[in-house]
């Protein structure tokens, strides 16, 4: 039913001016993947915005000690849900949406297997992370921080039982985390299934691109580590509203028991959203270097090493929770172990960038910010695997910055490249590239000289998680310059925005294929037609557009 | 006797408390982890040199040139050598890792404990630390005073960590890493301090409201002076004749629901063993200075100085309050 | 077509393995913990018959899908509705059971560790029966209204893929809680 009036409304556009009911209308009952894929990329970034305004409030109130910018108990729902958006409403939403845009055209599909389940992933999504900031309006009401959660976001107990927790915050964090994670799981499914079943003609397994990959080896981590999350959070709701003890220390319970199940989630989750940051690089470095990627077997292969390897590092988080030395070794062990093939990429993408002709286009930009910053951040955690110096470490400011300099100076950068390496194929204009110039050099330097310089503290004994601390630590210069890289920061946002509003009207025509890349999803118009190609095309390589461009050399027989 | 000022590690002992950096350490389990932090800096700042070079290199070197004729460069698509080498020496490197990582871990956790060792008992409350020394019979707050450890006949300090309530971390940065303080669930540290002085640290696991106002300050004192310290806490408190109304005032109301005085009949456990409350340096578990004032307002309404501290405002008349207060002054 | 719907329900036993995985191990770490009774060896009895309901279930919708491929759609229908009758049997002992643990010797899920893991397993479980008997009574109607044909076996198939998997789940679920966990 929609496919036609998606078709229709396609056709429609090109010309006259449509109701906004009409247009809002279509949007809200799509099941098209290019169209719930912007959904959650627009989503993400609003929660960016959000999040970045929280994490903005929490700067200033830490700037110097003993400031008053905002009272104790809103400083610990900021940093709570500062952290909850970022992971489950900033992160998941961007890579998935990408994976629901990209990954039906670099396979030759023309949507994903199961569309109205991708429809409904979608809104329960939404759903839940307007519940979560719906609580910013219970309990006193918005004055009084409402009944946002002030647990932390990955929310201990016993802090997270009634006896210490009453009122409805923790609840708000529980439900909408809960029903969100409904909604990933079932696009999990739906990913999977899509690369399992809907490859177009030739697409061999061998052949799908990085990114293709990286979405399915999150998908089957997010089958195996999601469910004990919402398990945890199950019992959580029943030791809430039940009166049952799984984490009720008093009736004998274990405290730790929860941290192993969140852990059980909560590392890999880090991996789901870390992959799909590894696929934008494999992608835009090989086209910006105009090379090949460089070992694409061994790139698959470590991402797959990762998903694996990674699901038996989380008690890293606990090292200092007294599980006992063979138990600390271990997962010492573990955690170094993952280190190998995590780093191994980074020779992956050199080896590309040796020998090519680098072009440094805004994409190509964030990419080589990436590079760095995922150096620094993997070498932090290296750090951070040593167990005894986890013990110094860990729940300080240097913990929080090395995982910043994973999020933002890996990720988001690599989000930022994708953003403006495909938002031609989305709407068919592109990008300023003054403009994300100006956005890349604000934002680079800005987050470097927050976190960079956040490493500091933490060494200096200042903890995480604390609204104001003692004049006499010696902490304060630290956070001054801390707080001083905000202003940057956010001067790269507004500007990012800026050109997304004036690109959108104005931008030049993108054409097809305007980086003159290797990969289906250019082989089709910009922006798709919603069945996203005339003909599917028959791939033979893993760079079907580089057969085409140099049919005299082409991929196959190096393959 | 006379309130300590907090001395500080070095040799003025002017009372400025210092920075409590890692790599300041003065006790053998952070002097242990200061070791190997540097061994891992070094690793790692290898690392960083050589891939950072090698990314730094590539991309000035083969950038895209001026004078460029537009033709693709060749196209390589791996070479098994090369990924084979950049895998296996990682692993190396990894294995390397692992073992002395693994020394230390059993080195530090596995320290037994000898006879000589001081036995404390700490358990972490919202958002106070409560401090036993079970074979001495001293309870106290929120201060840990411990023997200075002579290298050549150590004499360590052994913690046992528990919970009252919700999870806690005991963190003195100079003296040893953090171990969290966990409800039904019994942890143990060591420290062995070498360098006499005022050490501070605070809770390190979010634990509510107050999260940042569970100081800790640990004093490090020649034997003798600890000696002093001991005796004198073990004391019963003092009976004062010019604060009788006070006292008795005192034993009336609810406070002795909630605290100890040892000696009289006022033997709560929920809030902080009041004893000899006059020998501490700070009150609220670190946020504001012991001082008359200080305890006089905090009587009056704790939140005023601590949000959300769990003591409730006495709400006692000014006349009250003031026996109150000279009663507590006189518990040093 | 069909290819995807094995493979999605695949990804779902998956996702509902590691889920009733997470409460499986909550229950045998949880063993021996309580600090007041009611204990297992005191109340709990070897649900044999209802055991042997639900397994049998698994047999008859076997049956019931091999007649529907045959194109027998109203036989299948009938072994549907046994597998149904089974389900709801089994449904119907383990509110049984319940209520002569709450009633009869005051275990509820706020009683002690042992309350809290039991029902929140078993409980998890019986709702996932219940679940999967909507589904059955759903394909039952459609065999006997004539929507359901021999070209849907594979898809019905796949249905009774969740049947076979709650099947399973009941055989861990009943090996902890009553062989291991008394």
């Amino acid at each position: 039913m929609s496919v036609l009036s998606d078709t229709m409304a396609s056709r429609r556009s090109a010309g006259a001016h449509r109701p906004l009911l009409a247009v809002l209308h279509e949007w809200v009952v799509t099941v098209d993947h290019k169209r719930l894929g912007v959904m959650y990329v627009v989503s993400g970034l609003v929660f960016l915005v959000v999040a970045g305004l929280e994490a903005s409030a929490i700067r200033l109130q830490l700037a110097w000690s003993g400031l008053h910018v905002v009272p104790p108990g809103t400083f610990n729902q900021l940093f709570t849900m500062h952290g909850t958006t970022m992971v489950f409403l900033v992160g998941i939403p961007i890579v998935f949406g990408f994976g629901n845009y990209l990954v039906p055209l670099m396979i030759g599909a023309r949507d994903l297997a199961f569309p109205r389940l991708n429809a409904f992933g979608f809104w329960i999504f939404l759903f839940g992370g307007l519940l979560l900031h719906f609580s910013f309006l219970g309990g006193e009401g918005l004055y009084g921080g409402g009944a946002a959660p002030a647990i932390g976001w990955f929310a201990y107990a016993p802090l997270t039982e009634r006896a210490f927790t009453p009122g409805n915050a923790t609840d708000y964090w529980n439900l909408a985390l809960l029903v969100a994670g409904v909604g990933t799981v079932a696009t999990a499914v739906n990913m999977i299934t899509t690369i399992l079943t809907m490859r177009g003609p030739g697409m061999t397994l061998g052949r799908m691109p990085v990114f293709v990959w990286e979405i399915a080896t999150i998908s089957w981590l997010t089958l195996i580590i999601l469910p004990p999350l919402t398990a945890a959070q199950i019992m959580l709701l029943l030791d809430r509203f039940l009166g049952a003890h799984f984490f009720d220390t008093q009736a004998g319970a274990s405290a730790v028991m929860w941290q192993h199940f969140f852990w059980f989630f909560g590392h890999p989750e880090v991996y789901i959203l870390m992959l799909p940051g590894f696929g934008f690089a494999s992608e835009i470095i090989p086209v910006f270097s105009r090379k090949v990627l460089f070992g694409y077997v061994t790139l698959v292969a470590a991402s797959a090493g990762i998903g694996l390897v990674g699901m038996s590092t989380w008690a890293h988080h606990m090292f200092v929770v007294g599980m006992g030395s063979t138990l600390n070794a271990a997962f010492a062990a573990s955690t170094m172990l993952v280190a190998v093939p995590t780093g191994v990429k980074i020779f992956n993408w050199l080896g590309t960038m040796y020998g090519g002709k680098i072009r440094f286009g805004t994409p190509m930009l964030f990419c080589c910010a990436f590079l760095f910053q995922f150096l620094c951040a993997g070498l932090t955690g290296i750090m951070l695997s040593v167990a005894p110096f986890n013990w110094q470490l860990t729940d300080s400011y240097f913990v929080v910055a090395h995982f910043h300099f994973v999020l933002i100076g890996a990720l988001v950068f690599t989000i930022f490249g994708a953003i403006y390496y495909w938002f031609p194929k989305v709407t068919g204009r592109m990008l300023s590239e003054r403009l994300g110039r100006w956005h890349f050099w604000l934002f680079v330097i800005g987050f470097n000289v927050t976190f960079l310089t956040m490493h500091v503290p933490g060494m200096l004994g200042m903890p995480r998680r604390i609204y104001t601390y003692p004049a006499d630590r010696g902490w304060e210069i630290w956070n001054l310059v801390v707080t001083l890289g905000l202003p940057m920061q956010m001067a790269g946002i507004l500007i990012f925005v800026i050109n997304i509003v004036v690109s959108l009207r104005r931008g030049a025509p993108a054409g097809d294929d305007p980086w003159d890349a290797w990969t289906l999803e250019w082989a089709t118009t910009s922006p798709p037609p919603v069945y996203n190609f005339d003909v599917v095309p028959v791939v033979s390589s893993r760079r079907p557009l580089w057969d085409l461009k140099h049919p005299d050399d082409p991929d196959g027989p190096h393959e | 006797m006379a309130v300590l000022t907090v001395p500080n590690a070095t040799a003025g002992g002017n009372g400025v408390v210092q920075t409590p950096s890692i790599f300041a350490p003065a006790s053998t389990p952070a002097f242990a982890i200061r070791e190997l932090a540097l061994i891992v800096l070094g690793i790692t700042g290898v690392i960083f040199v050589v891939v950072a070079g090698l990314t730094v290199y590539a991309l000035m070197r083969f950038r895209r040139r001026r004078d460029d004729d537009g033709r693709e460069p060749p196209q390589v698509y791996g070479s098994r050598q090369l990924e084979l080498a950049w895998t296996v020496i990682p692993i190396l490197i990894v294995v390397v890792l692992f073992l002395v990582t693994a020394r230390y871990i059993f080195a530090i956790e596995g320290r037994p404990q000898s006879p000589e060792a001081l036995e404390v008992t700490i358990v972490g409350h919202q958002w106070w630390w409560e401090i036993r020394y079970p074979r001495l019979g001293i309870v106290t707050a929120n201060e840990l005073h411990v023997p200075v450890s002579d290298p050549a006949h150590p004499t360590p300090t052994f913690i046992t960590l528990q919970s009252a309530d919700v999870i806690h971390s005991f963190w003195i940065p100079q003296l040893a890493g953090k171990m969290d303080v966990i409800p039904n669930k019994t942890n143990r540290i060591w420290i062995d301090p070498q360098e006499p002085g005022g050490y501070v640290g605070q809770c390190a696991e979010y634990c509510g409201l107050q999260h940042a106002g569970m100081l800790l300050i640990v004093a490090v004192q020649s034997k003798e002076d600890f000696a002093k310290w001991a005796a004198q806490q073990q004391a019963p408190a003092r009976n004062d004749a010019e604060v009788q109304a006070g006292r008795e005032l005192f034993s009336s109301l609810s406070c002795i629901n909630c605290h100890a005085v040892r000696g009289t009949k006022a033997n709560g456990v929920f809030g902080p063993d009041l004893t000899h409350l006059m020998s501490r340096w700070t009150i609220g578990a670190g946020v504001i200075q012991n001082t008359p004032e200080n305890i006089r307002a905090w009587i009056d309404d704790p939140a005023s100085l601590k949000p959300g501290a769990l003591m409730p405002a006495m709400k006692l008349s000014r006349d009250d309050l003031d026996k109150v207060t000279a009663y507590l002054l006189a518990l040093r | 077509m069909n290819e995807r719907g094995r493979v999605g329900m695949i990804c779902l036993i998956v996702a509902e393995t590691s889920l009733f995985a997470v409460f499986v191990v909550a229950y045998l770490f949880y063993i021996g913990k309580s600090l007041n009774g009611p204990y297992p060896k005191d109340v709990l009895e070897l649900p044999i018959f209802n055991t042997v309901c639900l397994l049998s279930s698994s047999i008859t919708i076997a049956v019931a899908i091999r007649a529907l491929r045959t194109g027998a759609a109203r036989r299948s229908g009938v072994w549907l509705l046994v597998t149904i009758v089974l389900g709801a049997v089994f449904l119907a002992g383990t509110a049984r059971e319940w209520y002569r643990l709450i009633v009869g010797h005051g275990l509820t899920i706020g009683t002690n560790l042992f309350g809290t893991t039991f029902y929140s397993l078993v409980g998890l479980h019986a709702s996932h029966v219940i679940v999967g008997l909507v589904i059955l009574s759903l394909l039952c109607v459609f065999s006997f209204s004539g929507a359901l044909r021999r070209e849907d076996v594979e898809r019905a198939e796949i249905a009774s893929w969740y049947w076979h998997f709650v099947d399973g789940v009941w055989i861990v679920v009943f090996s902890v809680v009553y062989l291991v966990g008394r």
